[in-house]
């Protein structure tokens, strides 16, 4: 079948938001073909921020997070088992069983993991955790429940915070240790991370900034007794979240001929997978966290979004952009927009804060936990970050998507008598991978940052 | 650029829309509005009835509610709904408190409300009934003075003050200076009232809002005597004089839609989103009033700093590039994110009430009234252009049965 | 409408970017959605069938219509069927 050609099999990698939204857009755009979803979870799809939020907390059993079906989609699935490997040429994938899946389009969804903790430091031992799958969280939440003594948190990011934050509403002791100089500041800047400081400290938790574990330590029987920190202290724990950032779920897709790596599946801004020479592939395409492509607001790099958002969006546009001609495809622009939830403050952002050089309050007070926070880049505004603020940002996206003049002419009546623009306070040179939000992983890793944003 | 002949043009279609002779129908005039989502009046008003370039002025920081004309005198103290943030935040969190766990749960009060007030009526013979005067109106009203602790009895009082108030409400272009002095009194005779009301609470609390906002039951502060009283003249006039609306305007779209009728007493559950497309139909409040804090960009055209605005929530409904066939009453309408409450940080506080009042009266009148049918097409609207509904709204019926569910 | 099968599953979805807390879901369905705090909304994605009409009520009113409401259909755990 040629490319141009309606398809007859579509294969969906990754049935989780991105792969069941995708599958049901396709049918939205009319394709009646057969449909197949691939998902290495055993669970039919279910939505994550919850995990690190009211699941923890008990309010929810996981079995409480599984999304709705808002079509039927007549879809051939297989769960349980995961890809392993890719045919661009016969168009087949391939799956851990032995099984082999044709296709005439294929979308690669297959997300992102959290990064674990190196084995020979600890990574082994009963009681440390990550967070992002329905398992990892009725794992995490048994032994929250079960009431240790102290839960360790590495990584202050946004995974890390909304687990510290259920922890203290549990009045479970909690130490969170951090490389950076704040919570969040890696993907909100400095200012914003030291009013988050003051959520850490009012909430109880015993926050270690400029801190790294240098390894987690057991008992005879491999369960988590302490971890040694680079200035030298002891911290005695029996749980330990890992929330330092995710890794793209590429693996499967080595050496099969597609620009695939640790960082993602680039391809371009109509969602086509780039093979590993550059050219777009007529009939792969990605979408979700795992995907990086061009995204005309931030020149130079390649995005990749681990937002919730993006999820559901690059899915209709890729979806679209299958089942229709090139010259009938979408481009995949979307204005970021996320959210966190911790230490009963509700952060939503849009635009990418992490690539401002100056910041500014224009609402409330960081004092507070209302506000709202603008970030300029080179003299435009390109975010703004609202802190129990929900009902004000509309303003501020026509304002972002406009590029409007930084510091942004507002006169909000519970705005400063005058805007006092900062130095956004972000560590590094902004990171080119932004961070993930709402959904468990967290503050870039060093080795994300370094990413060459593609193109820099 | 907007020319002269289009701003003649606008203001004059805005001034038909507020003529009492189109009252009944001012939606020809929106719709014609509307072509041009944002646009200056010849005064220096902006008129805005673009569903898009509306919903995002409720959303802006850089909008203030204060609606004031530069020429009218400033008010001791700014209710809730032109105050802005951060008092109104303050405002609005001290009553939320106090309002929202007494409207929980009031649906079978309301329910049983509205089943006493039809019974009153019950005919096995043909006969009318007034929906407006013998449902509409008496259902809030009894509602907002329990809720606050108003006594009814004193509702000739307040009640009379309440119509002549809101008639303030219009724009003043449309109001004679005899008008402006009945006004002022009006205020003057509430502000009386309420005075004697808070000091009569004063001596003796009980367990209403008023008490609850004036001994600071929640984790707020107790509210001073002055925002208790322009807070409390704003939730009783809202009380009188919007939900009113709602259900009279869904009686109409009832009766004016026989098929939706007969679908309703069928399937009671449909009066959910049924109720949500009057308030995008026919919405009880049809406009609200912005001033602007800085020069704002609305696709292309900028209103300056320091502008008054006038949001065309009505004309924002039925903007072609927000819904479909927005001329037609369609309960099935998904997605329908209606102007009808308003939006952003002055979102209707009382809209959970209004609603289920709305829901719980048209379900009665599905299900009680045997063929009926509208007297008077339109029915006759009382002059106020804002707070839009019918005067009256007579409906002959061949019965009005018991409640079915209590024989 | 009545029925005499067990009230079907229902599952919900609230696109939190969307949301603005305005809290009407919360007040028309309380045991399913609720506030943490000021703005922070947290809702059962599976809520009892029992209770569907609220839920209904509490997605009709949503402002900006952030709620989606869908059904459960439980995609096989693990097919067995071999793929060609």
């Amino acid at each position: 079948m040629n490319a141009s050609e309606t398809p007859e099999r579509i294969v969906v990698v990754g049935a989780s938001l991105a792969g069941l939204r995708a599958a049901e857009a396709l049918r939205d755009e009319g394709f009646t073909g057969e449909l197949t979803l691939i998902g290495d979870e055993p669970h039919a799809p279910y939505d994550r921020p919850p995990l690190s939020k009211a699941v923890l907390s008990g309010w929810l059993t996981t079995d409480h997070t599984e999304l709705p079906r808002v079509r039927d989609i007549a879809a051939r699935w297989l769960l349980g088992t995961s890809a392993t490997g890719l045919d661009l040429r016969a168009r087949r994938v391939e799956l851990a069983d032995g099984r082999q899946v044709a296709y005439d389009r294929l979308l690669i969804a297959t997300g992102t993991r959290a990064r674990p903790w190196p084995q020979q430091q600890g990574g082994t031992l009963h009681g440390v955790h990550v967070l992002r799958t329905r398992d990892d969280a009725d794992r995490l939440r048994t032994a929250l429940a079960a009431g240790p003594g102290r839960v360790l948190v590495i990584g202050a990011g946004f995974t890390g915070g909304e687990v510290a934050s259920v922890c203290r509403d549990l009045g479970l002791e909690v130490t969170v240790v951090h490389r950076g100089d704040a919570p969040l500041a890696s993907a909100l800047g400095g200012v914003v991370g030291r009013a988050a400081t003051g959520w850490y400290r009012d909430a109880g938790v015993d926050l270690r900034l400029g801190t790294t574990v240098r390894a987690l330590e057991g008992d005879a029987r491999g369960r988590l007794r302490r971890a040694l920190l680079s200035d030298g202290t002891v911290v005695e724990a029996e749980v330990a979240l890992v929330a330092a950032g995710a890794m793209a779920n590429t693996g499967w897709l080595a050496g099969f001929g597609l620009a695939a790596d640790a960082h993602g599946v680039a391809c371009d801004h109509t969602c086509r997978a780039l093979a590993d020479d550059g050219t777009p592939r007529a009939d792969v395409f990605v979408a979700g966290d795992v995907a990086r492509w061009p995204h005309p607001l931030y020149p130079g790099q390649l995005l990749r979004l681990d937002h919730w958002d993006n999820a559901v969006a690059q899915a209709r546009t890729a979806a679209h952009n299958m089942t229709r001609p090139p010259h009938d495809h979408r481009a995949h622009r979307p204005l970021p927009a996320f959210w966190s939830n911790q230490f009963g403050v509700n952060l939503k952002c849009l635009g990418l804060p992490s690539l401002a050089d100056q910041v500014v309050v224009t609402q409330g007070s960081l004092d507070e936990h209302r506000f709202v926070a603008a970030y300029g880049h080179r003299g435009r505004l390109i975010a703004a970050v609202a802190a129990d603020s929900p009902r004000v940002l509309d303003g501020y996206a026509s304002l972002i998507e406009a590029g409007a003049p930084f510091p942004p002419e507002l006169n909000a009546t519970d705005g400063p008598d005058r805007l006092l623009p900062l130095d956004a306070g972000f560590a590094h040179r902004p990171a080119p991978v932004p961070d993930r939000p709402t959904v468990p992983s967290i503050p870039p890793a060093p080795s994300l940052r370094s990413v060459p944003a593609g193109h820099e | 650029m907007t020319t002269t002949t289009q701003q003649h043009t606008a203001s004059d279609l805005f001034a038909q829309a507020l003529r009492y002779e189109n009252r009944a129908d001012p939606y020809p005039y929106f719709a014609q509005l509307c072509r041009r989502p944002v646009v200056p009046e010849e005064n220096g008003t902006w008129l805005v009835s673009g569903y898009h370039e509306i919903s995002r002025l409720l959303r802006d920081p850089r909008v203030s509610a204060d609606r004031r004309r530069p020429e009218e005198e400033q008010p001791i103290r700014k209710s809730l709904l032109v105050e802005d943030a951060p008092r109104h935040d303050q405002l609005r969190h001290q009553v939320t408190e106090q309002f929202v766990p007494r409207i929980m749960g009031l649906r079978d009060h309301i329910d049983g409300l509205v089943t006493g007030l039809l019974d009153a009526h019950t005919s096995q013979r043909p006969g009318q009934l007034d929906v407006v005067g013998d449902l509409a109106y008496p259902l809030p009203v009894t509602l907002i003075c329990e809720l606050l602790g108003v006594p009814r009895e004193d509702e000739p009082v307040f009640g009379s003050i309440a119509r002549r108030l809101t008639r303030g409400l219009d724009p003043v272009e449309t109001q004679t200076e005899d008008e402006l002095r009945e006004l002022r009194e009006a205020r003057g005779e509430l502000v009386q009232y309420l005075e004697g009301l808070i000091a009569d609470r004063q001596a003796a609390p009980a367990d209403d809002l008023l008490s609850g906002l004036m001994f600071g039951q929640g984790s707020d502060a107790p509210m001073d005597p002055i925002d208790l009283r322009v807070t409390l003249a704003l939730l009783l006039i809202a009380g009188h004089e919007t939900t009113v609306n709602l259900i009279a305007n869904g009686t109409l779209a009832l009766l004016r839609h026989p098929d939706l009728l007969a679908r309703l007493r069928a399937e009671p559950d449909l009066v959910t989103p049924l109720v949500e497309e009057v308030l995008r139909y026919d919405p009880p409040v049809q406009m609200s009033g912005r001033s602007t804090l800085a020069d704002i960009d609305l696709g292309g055209t900028t209103i300056p700093k320091g502008s008054r605005v006038r949001l065309l929530l009505a004309a924002g409904n039925r903007d072609p590039r927000r819904f479909s066939d927005p001329d037609r009453f369609l309960p099935d309408r998904p997605g329908n994110a209606h102007l009808g409450f308003g939006g952003g940080i002055h979102y209707c506080i009382g809209a959970t009430l209004a609603r289920t009042e709305a829901q719980v009266a048209l379900t009665a009148l599905a299900r009680r009234l045997a063929s009926p049918r509208l007297v008077a097409a339109p029915p006759p609207y009382r002059e106020n252009a804002i707070l839009r509904g019918p005067d009256r709204l007579l409906v002959s019926f061949d019965r009005l049965t018991p409640d079915p569910r209590s024989v | 409408m009545t029925t005499d099968s067990p009230p079907e599953e229902l599952r919900l979805v609230v696109d939190l970017n969307r949301c603005q807390s305005y809290g009407q879901c919360v007040y028309a369905a309380p045991t399913v959605f609720r506030f943490h705090g000021e703005e922070v909304l947290e809702y059962d994605y599976a809520p009892d069938p029992g209770i569907r009409r609220e839920v209904e009520r509490a997605a009709a009113a949503c402002p900006v219509q952030a709620i989606t409401l869908g059904r459960a259909t439980e995609p096989a755990p693990l097919t067995t069927e071999s793929a060609q």
